[in-house]
């Protein structure tokens, strides 16, 4: 076998057979899918028991008004509060709601007795319940019709529209913001993780002198590589089980909510949905048709095949960088004044990352898309904005380009470094290095 | 014939010249030590010819070919400061090593399987590493320097770390490696292992060569015609053929005399002359050790 395979083939097994990776692997998707699922399992079955409300209507202006629902049963009874409030000791009811006779323009004194607290979600029903049946009762006075109302409400919903050379295009804030986002601090997170673990992985090698075995039969620019490119893998490994995972978890947590994906894509059969519903909740379903509607708008093979190369091009760059740094110190604690300028790029890249949102196609954003330390990230969160394709191009050249440098630059330090010891190190033992004839 | 020749390196780093005009020639089924000081350039003669740095000039040959990569399966080499995956598998990290020196991963397997079973350890295979002894780990690092069994095994310091059983294994395995065909490049410190084991060494000291030969020669140059006598009754009087460097006391009238021979006598004068005098219980020449040969030279500083 070719031995920068076997390098790779090494490097790329023990990571992934560690217990950490394992278990990285698996519990972000779960820790995610749990964001994700909670508050729904909540909505849905917060409220399971069965809740009895009875109902003393001293106005006689709520009688069989109030509809029940699926957990929630009104229960008018015809007792004064007292006797009410004796019988709530008996059964075993959840509450009282009491309303007494009341000024419709200033409905005052209604009142919920139980022996535990409501819920807010229950006393917002029970205080919609009761608007509603005022309001209702306030149009029929001043002779407005319900329909009439109904027409009046209005849901209004910009449309934005891209001018683009190869015609217009759909386009959101919105949803690109949040995949941009999301995207670049996914990106960050494995510049920063794997290219570290590449510098402690040089380092010990270079301490524990496995290294003079290792170059006494490979050259030291193949183990660097064959390293930066095992551990690549790892990544990527992570990277593509995360969103198999996702999904697996997604899809299932979907299809256990009765969430049903082919329902957007067939708008009469939505359209035979929402008139059922009632008002209340259309509004959410449309916000929740058009995210869909958006999502499918965002150009997600582009933003996929771009993550992946901004995530080898940007990895390299930092892992050959992270490794001439490995190679190069003693201790970890030595690191520290040259992780930092290293590092500083990121940082910056991510910090600006909401001005950059604000103003995607600003020429900071666009300058910082170009240099390659920072492109990946800003890249990211630019891409879903729909940026033209030659500025992609050109940040994807200057990526590959400076990839290359950087790896000749780290080689060359590398090769030197790794089999000094003791000496102290600063950014001029680092030149004379590079410059070190073999 | 000689497995490795090595003519006129030079090899400077920025600062300071690390070899100059180094030559020496290692001759096949030997034992060379590769002796000197501290910073004498040893561990830069060795990086040379294992190939993990280049020379500025001179040349290197291996069994007559110049020095190319595809000797590395020739060469096995022990560092000094020794180094293994702390997290690997024993038999895995072993198999790793002896593919990276170009062995099929079915022969290595068969290799590991026989060295496990010499050293008694068939059950290390899937052991850490980490949860070895630092003895044990050794043992496993000579194993990387010799499965893929190399012409040429280089070993820098082999015996520091091992209690004297493990070292005794080691000794044994060096010498037997010898047996069946192979050269051993021996760089210490120890002189007394190298009393013991090498045929041939040479001296580096500040960058140059300072001495070399066939271990015997250069004892035999030491000799400096100095002998030890014990003997009854105390030695007052000597003649000046004779210098006496030192006398000292074992028991009352019991002395042990160093006697330097002088003006060409020879072994025979001193004994004609000391019969006259004292009763002689042993007479042997005292010949150096090369630790004295050793701190001479490098006390000298190099100067012939």
């Amino acid at each position: 076998m070719n031995k920068i395979l076997l390098i790779i083939r090494r490097e790329y097994l023990t990571r992934v057979r560690k217990k950490s990776f394992i278990i990285m692997t698996l519990l972000a998707p779960v820790f995610m899918g749990t964001i994700w699922v909670v508050p729904i399992w909540l909505a849905v079955q917060g409220d399971t028991e069965q809740k009895v409300i009875e109902v003393v209507d001293e106005s006689g202006l709520f009688k069989d008004k109030f509809r029940n629902k699926k957990n929630l049963t009104f229960n008018f009874i015809n007792n004064n509060i007292n006797e009410a409030k004796e019988g709530l000791k008996n059964n075993d009811h959840f509450g009282i709601l009491y309303v007494p006779k009341l000024d419709l323009d200033d409905p005052k004194g209604i009142t919920f007795f139980s022996w535990s607290n409501p819920s807010v979600s229950l006393e917002s029903t029970l205080e919609n319940a009761i608007k509603d049946q005022i309001e209702d009762i306030k149009l029929r006075e001043s002779g407005i019709d319900k329909a009439m109302l109904e027409r009046l409400k209005t849901f209004v919903d910009i449309q934005t529209i891209n001018l683009g050379e190869d015609g217009e295009k759909e386009s959101n804030s919105g949803v690109a913001t949040v995949v941009g986002i999301f995207s670049a601090i996914i990106l960050y997170f494995f510049l920063f993780f794997y290219g570290a673990q590449v510098m402690r992985s040089v380092m010990e090698e270079k301490t524990s002198r496995i290294v003079e075995v290792i170059v006494s039969s490979v050259k030291p620019f193949q183990l660097m590589m064959g390293k930066i490119i095992g551990v690549a893998g790892v990544g990527l490994t992570q990277f593509l089980l995360w969103i198999i995972l996702t999904l697996v978890v997604g899809v299932s947590v979907l299809s256990f909510f009765n969430y049903d994906m082919s329902m957007m894509q067939n708008p009469e059969q939505v359209q035979e949905i929402m008139a059922q519903l009632p008002d209340s909740e259309k509004g959410k379903i449309q916000a929740i048709d058009k995210a869909m509607h958006n999502i499918k708008t965002i150009p997600i093979a582009k933003i996929f095949f771009s993550f992946i190369f901004y995530f080898l091009g940007g990895y390299f760059i930092y892992a050959a960088l992270f490794a001439m740094i490995g190679s190069a110190i003693d201790h970890e604690s030595d690191s520290q004044q040259f992780m930092f300028p290293l590092i500083l790029p990121l940082i910056i890249s991510i910090s600006i990352s909401g001005a950059i949102i604000q103003e995607p196609n600003s020429s900071l954003a666009f300058w910082l898309s170009m240099i390659p330390l920072t492109s990946p990230v800003v890249m990211m969160i630019r891409l879903p904005f729909d940026i033209p394709a030659w500025e992609l191009f050109l940040s994807m050249f200057l990526l590959v380009t400076f990839f290359l440098l950087a790896t000749w630059v780290a080689g060359r330090v590398y090769r030197v470094g790794i089999l000094m010891h003791g000496s102290k190190v600063n950014y001029r033992t680092l030149a004379r290095w590079f410059f070190m004839r073999n | 014939m000689e497995i490795l020749t090595a003519n006129n390196i030079n090899k400077s780093y920025a600062e300071h010249v690390a070899l100059k005009n180094v030559s020496i020639s290692i001759p096949k089924q030997s034992i060379f030590g590769l002796l000197g000081p501290n910073g004498a350039g040893k561990t830069t003669l060795i990086r040379i010819i294992t190939q993990i740095i280049d020379h500025d000039s001179g040349e290197i040959l291996i069994n007559g070919e110049k020095l190319s990569p595809k000797h590395i399966g020739n060469i096995g080499y022990l560092p000094e400061e020794r180094g293994l995956y702390k997290k690997m598998r024993v038999g895995e990290q072993l198999l790793y090593f002896a593919q990276l020196k170009g062995l099929t991963r079915k022969a290595a397997k068969d290799k590991i399987k026989h060295w496990f079973k010499k050293f008694d350890i068939t059950d290390w295979w899937g052991k850490k590493v980490e949860d070895l002894s630092k003895g044990m780990q050794q043992k496993i690092q000579f194993i990387v320097t010799v499965l893929h069994e190399p012409e040429l095994v280089i070993l820098d310091e082999p015996f520091s770390g091992f209690d004297p059983i493990n070292a005794n294994i080691i000794k044994d395995e060096i010498l037997e490696l010898k047996e069946n065909g192979s050269t051993i490049i021996f760089s210490t410190h120890r002189m007394e292992s190298v009393e013991e084991l090498c045929d041939d060494i040479a001296l580096l000291h500040k960058s140059q060569k300072i001495l070399d030969g066939p271990k015997k020669q250069i004892k035999e140059d030491f000799r400096s015609n100095t002998f030890i006598v014990q003997h009854l009754q105390d030695l007052t009087q000597l003649s000046s053929d004779f210098e006496l460097l030192s006398k000292e006391v074992i028991e009352e009238d019991h002395f042990v005399s160093t006697i330097k021979l002088q003006n060409g006598k020879t072994p025979n004068d001193l004994i004609k002359n000391l019969i006259k005098e004292v009763e002689i219980y042993s007479f042997t020449e005292k010949i150096p050790s090369i630790n004295d040969i050793f701190i001479t030279k490098v006390k000298a500083g190099g100067h012939e």
